[in-house]
């Protein structure tokens, strides 16, 4: 999965930002939607569904991408800790946007809810109707979800470090456009 | 633009940066959460307001705790379809889950003190959608907003003896209903009763048009009304054996009756009836062939939550819809994950 290339390919990185954005959405729309009982509870709700599957669907393609185009190799200098952090919290991250979307269908799907998306677009049940599952799925889905946002925050805090104060390239391996002299090229001059 | 020019000095402003910017955004995700936000009113608010003294009834709804499930099917008319475009209302017949219960949180209390009677249902439709409702038997709401609503609760829970005064001097409106639960009075059956949506829908029709509509389940059994002496000294579930019985001897109907709103008719407030005289669309009938005790039966694990809508429904710019979307899964949440609480009677049987 290791490549020699210093930058994760164009469509590697089109998905991470795309999936960023929905994913952070996501997240602030799930956290947002529980907290009131204001009419936006109804529109929130009803952007979670599709937005849910959407990154179900986006995360299913980048998978594949990242097994055929790899990931840069981390910096040489980077202390084992680290590396091992870094590699570690990639697969959290492909395990929570699939898990994520498929533990909320499957909640609906315990709960005997119809799973409806825009548009009157009905998706099937996935999970037996059980107040025992729906109850199990639901803390799951919960929980999960801000441990998901945790680790975006050390995500962000990571890369922020590899941008401003290690410079060593990995920021830029997936920045969407380089800039003058922070790439791969000040890192290697250390 | 952070000190490229500056590689050697230690990274102070860095740092304070990058904790600037990620202490930012998990500000930002705790203000969405309402973490910061002590005065909103969250479900989980709404939902504890409703609890008695003696604690939340675990494993059993939040509120209308105590009731029996049936089935049996809704048959639609077709005159529904000049109003919207559900299929519910194409003319065949659709197969009900529903329940009969009544308000409080107490799923052991006497239906002969029941304020309110209720009736939630789940129709569905070959097309895959469903429609929930959850009605009352009240002509119309205690509360114009879920906000006053939550007022109301904590005002009726409150040892303070003003507490209710006070609320009573900001909404007048109350007193209608304490009213009707005070003074109405009470059928010998569900079957007698007169269920109502209270809360505004929009129906849209195949030409697009919008509807603004209340609906009410009108039964076909003539109403019998008890003297409080003959209420009183029914037995404390005289509801269930009542509604046994007569579905056993025949299936009980009621006709879906359609009100649609005048231009300028108040959608917004539940607690306001529409004038007299608008016009009704009789739209089909229900029909309950089958009573089941709840701990058993299907009804049990259903929120009859009434955003749950088919395309041609949607909800209008009456804000209960989705302040009871919201606590209706907080009810739900809690129950299921106190299911062991609420044993099924005989595990498995009817499953």
């Amino acid at each position: 999965m290791i490549t020699s290339r210093t930058r994760f390919a164009p469509p590697q990185r089109l998905l991470h930002w795309l999936m960023a954005v929905c994913i952070l959405a996501m997240l602030f729309i799930g956290v947002g939607m529980v907290s009131t009982v204001h009419t936006k509870y109804l529109t929130l709700v009803s952007i979670h569904k599709p937005l849910g599957i959407t990154i179900l669907l986006l995360a299913l393609i980048r998978l594949p991408l990242r097994f055929y185009y790899g990931a840069p190799a981390l910096p040489a200098d980077l202390p084992e800790p680290m590396k091992l952090a870094a590699r570690l919290s990639h697969y959290i991250f492909y395990a929570l946007m699939i898990a994520m979307p498929l533990l909320g269908w499957a909640m609906l799907s315990a709960a005997a809810y119809p799973v409806v998306l825009s548009g009157g677009v009905h998706l099937p049940s996935i999970a037996p109707v059980s107040p025992e599952l729906h109850s199990l799925l639901w803390d799951a889905h919960r929980y999960l979800a801000f441990a998901f946002f945790a680790l975006i925050l050390v995500h962000l805090g990571a890369a922020l470090f590899h941008r401003w104060i290690r410079r060593d390239g990995v920021f830029e391996a997936m920045a969407p456009v380089l800039q003058n002299s922070h790439g791969r090229s000040a890192g290697n001059s250390k | 633009m952070v000190q490229s020019g500056t590689k050697q000095a230690f990274p102070l402003k860095a740092l304070v940066l990058i904790a600037v910017i990620v202490g930012t955004t998990a500000l930002a995700f705790a203000f969405t959460a309402g973490w910061l936000s002590p005065h909103r009113l969250t479900p989980e608010k709404l939902v504890a307001a409703l609890q008695t003294p003696g604690g939340p009834p675990l494993g059993h709804r939040r509120n209308h705790a105590k009731g029996i499930c049936f089935t049996g099917d809704f048959e639609a008319n077709g005159r529904g379809t000049e109003l919207s475009t559900a299929q519910v209302f194409v003319r065949g017949q659709y197969p009900v889950i529903g329940r009969f219960n009544i308000a409080g949180t107490d799923p052991h209390a006497s239906y002969a003190d029941a304020p309110v009677r209720g009736l939630g249902l789940r129709i569905a439709t070959p097309d895959g959608q469903e429609w929930r409702s959850a009605m009352i038997d009240a002509p119309i709401f205690a509360a114009p907003t879920p906000h006053a609503f939550y007022r109301f609760l904590i005002a009726s829970g409150s040892k303070d003896p003003n507490a209710m005064r006070e609320y009573v001097g900001a909404h007048p409106e109350i007193l209608a209903f304490i009213d009707w639960v005070k003074g109405h009075p009470r059928t010998e059956s569900w079957s007698e009763d007169r269920f109502n949506s209270l809360n505004t829908f929009v129906f849209s029709d195949a030409s697009g048009a919008k509807h603004a509509v209340r609906w009410s389940f009108v039964p076909a059994a003539p109403a019998i009304s008890l003297t409080p002496e003959e209420l009183a000294n029914r037995a404390p579930n005289f509801l269930e054996e009542d509604i046994s019985h007569r579905v056993a001897a025949e299936p009980q109907r009621w006709d879906l009756v359609i009100t649609v709103a005048n231009p300028g008719d108040p959608t917004a407030d539940p607690t306001k009836a529409w004038p007299e005289g608008r016009r009704t669309v009789n739209v089909g009938t229900l029909t309950v062939r089958q009573i089941e005790p709840e701990a058993n039966g299907p009804c049990r694990d259903i929120n009859y939550d009434p955003t749950v809508l088919p395309t041609g429904i949607t909800t209008s710019d009456d804000p209960f819809p989705a302040a009871r979307s919201a606590a209706y899964a907080v009810s739900y949440d809690s129950r299921t994950a106190e299911s062991a609480q609420y044993p099924r009677t005989t595990a498995g049987a009817d499953q």
